[in-house]
């Protein structure tokens, strides 16, 4: 009785010997760094270690290492000051071939690190950061994919000759068809049967005219809204890998949102800028006949479309769209050799540079406008409820005189500062957005908080801790003091199973940790006052040690289980901290079944099992 | 050291109409209070937009308040938070204007005029169309953990043990979220998570007095239920007793010293940890009783031939 065999007690050794090892990381804390990545080609090599060695040397700035990897650079530092002070003499030493990152990079050692040992991941309430929370826009994306079908119709009845009246989509959605006669419609109804088999259409009549109402088909739809999400995923992913962030997380959430984590961002203003914009170029002809002046005042004449420059002026521009900016592959920030100004030099896909070259050959001579779209969206209450309402700014902020045929390669001037250069270049460079999307959750927590969040956090549950080893010693006697080796070992090896998964600790995850141990004094407790009350009833001390052990096992399992219950159920409904909370409080419950009931067994044993005894003290 | 050298013989079922009948004017008093006072909703419910800011010397509210009202935002609600130096912003879904927006006009609307350094600690933007989704999700979430809870009970128990203690619980989190009304607390999403964990509690407690309960039905054969319940609680006292208090001095810790992000989530666990050790002495075996649990319910399933083996 009372004994456990060998292979037990050294699995239950092995346990712990593990659980210290994987646990170990969490205690070598984190370097202050600066990583260093490619933009595109540029090489990783000795030459740019020295670069970088240098602008630091300069600068007066020492760091405490430099390690060059396959396919980045990482410096460490002393202190987020100098890290910061870092970043900005790195970057303008670097220029945009490289993009600078700020990292916290672990110190943990390269034997750990062989065998998947790393530290926990800490949640953004800890570490400060970004936490951002996207939605497509899937009406903007039908909308679009409309208006495609219309300019592709247009082409489609003309190239085979079928006469039409109108083209144009409805304000509630689908596109109408007019013609001038039913013949007319027959022809057009067989022609968009063969060639666009993804619309549906219906005959109606619109007015006098015979007309046929087409409606994207749902199976379509779904399609295209599946790869709007795909590529929004990607363009995000870019953009957020030119924001320069460690550790970034951008992942799909649902069926139309995606999840944007950017830990240790300190500038979030510019974050979201740079995420919740969407951008496109439009380069269209300068209307030249027609009089600005006069159509701001309400006439536009036909073909033109008013516009605003950059200082407000109003501009006619040609209703043809030359060019659209989804065909820009390339585009950097740069100055001008010339005249000193920023420039953004931009290069075009293949099929864009023909269409810029066939639309440029006529025009050589005259004004075409670059056009900056920026798709907004305001809350607005109407009714009653508040509706998210797209805004589209158009501004001109460019207009320069064809000198040549343009194709591939071309530049865009008249911009501001080189920081607006900077961020036009790194809009176009991710690629405009095959759908807009917007911001319909954003959680900041500053640096500062962050560190409180852990100091504070990290107090509260080291006191508590401590209070309840000391209570259990002094009620508990020699028990207690082995229950208080079990709490510790729980501890551990809570520590070591959330390293190795690596799950997010957040604030609330740390009051999980506590919560836990509380419960595993409970179980504690319901064995020795089990033993207490068998020894009440005057039975042996080892019957009583058995029978506490046996009879307290239901218990302990019923209730930790529906506690578990109610953990599970916060994990899967809770988001971000409360996440953190559950998986803390879940796994804890785990690991204090394990050290309460087999850890604290295996020492009583060794220290009382298989002896004569008198008296226990517990 | 043992505070319960004798296990004590306190007649708890036989106060069990007073306790039932003290819970129920605890029960309508929450529902005064949430018919009143509400809930606090924070914006992860609302919707709406949370700034906290850190100045270097304590700031008057009032003076925010202006400073806010001069930048267009007199609906915001300006609270203290930690210290006499925090502030903390929320402004509700605002018409034509984006987060992003929001926010920076906010911190530019407080930097301007004052010679106090401001700092933003945190920004938390909830669009409604989110923050409908997280009370769903926080309802839908309650249940479940409910539910679950009814089921788990009735397979490893009985049926009517299980309504018993899930009756308990929901009392539990009336009484919980009452108080929370009450004294006003922010209920956001760590809030609810604080009282889905009162229920894992307030469950956790209860389970150990049926657990007792089961064992005294299979082993008293002659005494009654009312007696039956009344010993398996006296004989879980001492557990009962000691595990409150040592959860209690643990939240304690964490609520004076974790910062202000957890302290109400630690308050929160501190009254539904009082509440759940109440309830499950005075509130769970008397309905379980008053449903008509008898010994029948709690045997185990009896195998043939079994009969000649429990003649005495």
């Amino acid at each position: 009785m009372n004994r456990y065999p060998l292979w037990k007690n050294l699995l239950i050794l092995a346990v712990l010997a593990l659980g210290v090892v994987y646990a170990l990381p969490n205690l070598y804390g984190d370097n202050p760094a600066l990583q260093v990545n490619p933009v595109r080609a540029a090489p990783i090599d000795a030459a740019l270690e020295g670069r970088i060695a240098d602008a630091l040397k300069s600068a007066g700035l020492k760091p405490l290492a430099l390690e060059r990897g396959p396919r980045s650079i990482l410096v460490r530092f002393d202190d987020t000051e100098r890290q910061l002070k870092a970043k900005e003499v790195v970057t303008s030493a670097l220029g945009d071939d490289y993009v600078v990152a700020l990292n916290l990079a672990s110190v943990t050692p390269a034997w750990l690190r062989a065998i998947g040992a790393e530290p926990m991941f800490l949640g953004l309430d800890l570490r400060g950061g970004v936490h951002f929370l996207m939605e497509v826009d899937v009406q903007a994306a039908e909308r679009m994919l409309e208006e495609r079908f219309v300019s592709d119709l247009r082409s489609l009845l003309r190239d085979n000759k079928v006469r039409y009246k109108t083209v144009a989509r409805e304000e509630d959605g689908g596109i109408l068809v007019t013609f001038r006669d039913a013949d007319d419609r027959s022809k057009a109804e067989a022609i968009i049967a063969e060639e666009t088999p993804d619309l549906t259409s219906t005959r109606e009549d619109h007015g006098a005219d015979p007309a046929l109402r087409l409606r994207v088909k749902p199976e379509y739809v779904k399609e295209q809204r599946k790869l709007a999400l795909q590529q929004n995923l990607t363009t995000l992913r870019n953009r957020v890998n030119e924001l320069g962030v460690a550790e970034p997380i951008v992942q799909q959430q649902g069926e139309a949102r995606i999840v944007v984590q950017l830990p240790g961002v300190q500038d979030t203003a510019r974050a979201k800028e740079i995420l919740g914009a969407t951008a496109t170029l439009e380069f269209r002809m300068v209307h030249e006949d027609g009089d600005p002046e006069a159509a701001a005042a309400g006439k536009v004449p036909v073909g033109a479309k008013l516009y605003k420059d950059r200082n407000g002026k109003p501009v006619l521009l040609k209703r043809q769209v030359m060019l659209t900016g989804d065909h820009i592959i390339d585009a950097a920030s740069g100055i001008d050799p010339t005249d000193g100004r920023p420039e953004v030099p931009i290069t075009l896909d293949n099929k864009g540079a023909r269409i810029f070259s066939r639309a440029t050959k006529d025009n050589v001579g005259r004004p075409m406008a670059t056009v900056f779209i920026e798709n907004k969206v305001d809350t607005k209450t109407v009714g009653g409820k508040t509706v998210k309402v797209k805004r589209t700014v158009e501004e001109v902020i460019n207009i320069a005189t064809i000198q040549e045929q343009l194709g591939k390669r071309f530049r865009i001037v008249g911009l501001d500062n080189t920081e607006e250069a900077r961020n036009l270049a790194l809009l176009l460079r991710a690629g405009s957005l095959a759908a807009p999307i917007d911001i319909v959750e954003e959680r900041t927590i500053g640096p500062s908080l962050g560190q409180d969040n852990i100091e504070m956090g990290v107090r509260g549950a080291a006191v508590g801790f401590v209070l309840v080893l000391i209570f259990a010693g002094v009620y508990y006697g020699v028990f207690g003091l082995v229950a208080d080796l079990a709490l510790l070992f729980n501890l551990v090896l809570l520590v070591a199973l959330m390293s190795i998964l690596q799950a997010t600790l957040t604030l609330p995850g740390i009051a999980g940790i506590v919560l836990s141990v509380a419960m595993a004094v409970d179980a504690n407790v319901l064995i020795f006052e089990r033993i207490r009350e068998e020894l009440r009833s005057r039975n042996t001390p080892q019957a009583s040690i058995n029978a506490g052990y046996e009879k307290a096992f239901a218990t302990i399992f019923d209730s930790n289980i529906t506690t578990l219950i109610a953990g599970m159920v916060l994990f899967a409904f809770g988001t971000g901290p409360v996440k953190g909370f559950a998986v803390t409080l879940s796994l804890g419950i785990l690991t204090s079944m394990f050290t309460t009931v087999s850890g604290t067994r295996a020492v009583i044993n060794l220290m009382y099992g298989g002896r004569r005894l008198a008296r226990l003290a517990v | 050291m043992d505070f319960f050298k004798t296990t004590p013989k306190i007649d708890f079922m036989g106060v069990r109409q007073i306790a039932i009948g003290l819970s129920l004017v605890l029960l309508v008093s929450s529902f005064i209070a949430f018919a009143t006072r509400g809930l606090n909703f924070g914006i992860d419910f609302t919707g709406g937009t949370l700034i906290e800011v850190a100045y270097d010397r304590v700031v008057d509210l009032g003076e925010v308040r202006k400073q806010l009202a001069a930048a267009g935002f007199d609906s915001a609600i300006v609270q203290h938070v930690g210290s006499a130096k925090g502030v903390i912003v929320r402004i509700p879904p605002r018409a034509g204007m984006q987060s992003a927006e929001i926010s920076n006009r906010v911190l530019d609307a407080l930097k301007k005029d004052t010679q106090a350094s401001v700092e933003m600690r945190q920004v938390e933007f909830v669009g409604p169309q989110v923050g409908e989704e997280l009370v769903e999700d926080g309802g839908l979430a309650l249940i479940f953990a409910l539910f679950g809870i009814l089921v788990y009970v009735a397979l490893r128990f009985e049926l009517r043990l299980a309504v018993a203690s899930v009756i308990a619980t929901v009392h539990d989190l009336l009484l919980t979220t009452g108080l929370v009304s009450i004294l006003g607390l922010q209920f956001d999403l760590t809030m609810l998570a604080a009282i889905l964990t009162v229920a894992g509690y307030s469950i956790n407690d209860t389970i150990v007095v049926f657990d007792r309960i089961r064992e005294n039905f299979r082993k008293l054969r002659r005494e009654s239920p009312l007696e039956v319940m009344n010993r398996s609680i006296n004989e879980t006292l001492s557990r009962t007793l000691i595990t409150g208090p040592t959860s209690l001095m643990v939240l304690t810790a964490l609520y004076f010293l974790g910062g202000d992000v957890i302290d109400d989530f630690a308050l929160t666990l501190i009254i539904g940890v009082v509440i759940g050790t109440f309830s499950s002495i005075y509130i769970a075996s008397p309905i379980a009783l008053l449903l008509g649990v008898s010994r029948t319910d709690l045997m185990p399933v009896k195998k043939e031939g079994s009969g000649i083996a429990e003649r005495p």
